[in-house]
């Protein structure tokens, strides 16, 4: 079973691709890695072996005599653990390579992709960037960030309803990320469930638009508590809207006090520099 | 929907201990979930007894132990049990940080 989300598929219904084709040679990496399962449980198995078999060894000793049949065996073990453990290697890969990488998060139709654009256009020949895209289908997202000029791997992550730190570590095999540059990867459209996966990332940066309610931060907290940056993106269609700038940042710094905002339009290129002046300065601290 | 997700790793886990532990069979696995982990118990159930088919686990009853939301307040230091991320501070007035109410674990199991 996808262990993904709550769909049915199989876990290698997840695929990973470029822009102008070559996804059949893929396929065969895909199953193995997708199936984490198969290798990985080698190495979690070695690794506990190790540490509990002492604990166990007392404790069922004693159980058994106390009980005779049943017994309580305790395991005070976090349950994402295999995700973070995972997403530890990923911030490795990250430091060792003095690479910055965010996790883009937001609901569907933010503007994601269009940051992303603008952001590869205007900065593309002073910082080497890379993109991972996720989406549960096509490659159309893909195919607009290689237009830009940056290299990218689209992840499908069929009816998965996130990223996941095996996906990114996955992508990262394919991906060319220059040392010293920005991975950007654009989460599933969703503000519920990437809040929970450690994709092993320097910064969630949550993006919202002026067309969605400004009360978002309050409906979805977990992501605006999670985020350090909040994108305030449509900015030149406020005059149309019923959106209140400073109400959505007051109530998403009461979920968040530490949480930073830059307000800008992508698509009109207002803006653009307190975006700008941040990466800057978060490539600079994760370069240390 | 990543209740699923939780519940395989639920079962990763229960299944790797009692194994370790020398059992034949899990009957009760069970789980601490903070009210602020973003977790809708009911689907977790409902994940859960689909997924613990064909495993260890297979007619286990799966006990939710629900952990408080604790916020702690900059301003003044006050802590305080919240059931929401924005809770303002009984005290004072200031926005209280959440300092608990996160947890995901695996707490024990019950096994033959």
């Amino acid at each position: 079973m996808c262990d993904t989300c709550g769909c049915n598929q199989p876990p290698d219904a997840v695929t990973y691709r470029k822009p102008g084709g070559h996804d059949h040679p893929h396929r065969h990496g895909d199953t193995e890695h997708a199936h984490p399962h198969d290798h990985d449980h080698g190495h979690h198995h070695d690794h506990h072996h190790g540490h509990d078999h002492s604990h166990d060894h007392s404790h069922e000793h004693g159980h058994g005599h106390d009980h005779g049949g049943g017994r309580r065996l305790s395991v005070e073990q976090d349950i994402l653990r295999r995700n973070d453990v995972v997403a530890e290697r990923n911030r490795g890969w990250f430091e060792g390579r003095g690479v910055l990488a965010l996790n883009l998060v937001s609901s569907p139709g933010s503007g994601k992709t269009s940051l992303l654009e603008r952001t590869i256009r205007d900065l593309g020949g002073e910082i080497p960037l890379a993109v991972i895209e996720g989406d549960q289908q096509t490659l159309n997202d893909a195919e607009r960030i290689a237009a830009a000029g940056a290299p990218v791997l689209q992840v499908n992550t069929g009816f998965g309803c996130h990223l996941d730190a095996e996906m990114v570590r996955r992508a990262l095999t394919e991906l060319e990320v220059p040392a010293g540059g920005v991975l950007l990867i654009e989460n599933v459209g969703n503000l519920v469930c990437p809040a929970l996966f450690d994709l092993g990332e320097h910064a969630k940066v949550v993006i919202i638009s002026v067309t969605e309610g400004d009360d978002k931060p309050q409906k979805y907290p977990a992501m605006f508590a999670a985020a350090s940056l909040c994108v305030i993106n449509k900015t030149d269609l406020l005059p149309h809207v019923d959106f209140d700038v400073e109400a959505c940042k007051d109530a998403a710094r009461r979920v968040n006090p530490a949480l930073a905002f830059v307000e800008l339009s992508a698509t009109r290129g207002e803006g653009l520099d307190g975006w700008y002046r941040w990466l800057r300065d978060r490539r600079a601290a994760a370069a240390r | 929907m990543h209740e699923m997700t939780l519940v395989a790793g639920i079962l990763e886990i229960a299944e790797e201990r009692a194994r370790e532990a020398g059992a034949a069979r899990i009957n009760t696995v069970t789980v601490e979930i903070g009210r602020l982990a973003g977790v809708e118990l009911s689907a977790l159930v409902f994940c859960f007894e689909t997924a613990r088919l064909g495993t260890m686990a297979a007619g286990a009853e799966l006990v939710v132990r629900e952990l408080p939301g604790r916020g702690r307040c900059p301003a003044c230091g006050a802590d305080a049990e919240i059931d929401f991320y924005a809770a303002l501070c009984p005290a004072c007035d200031g926005c209280l940080q959440v300092v608990g109410g996160r947890e995901l674990r695996v707490a024990s199991l019950d096994v033959d």
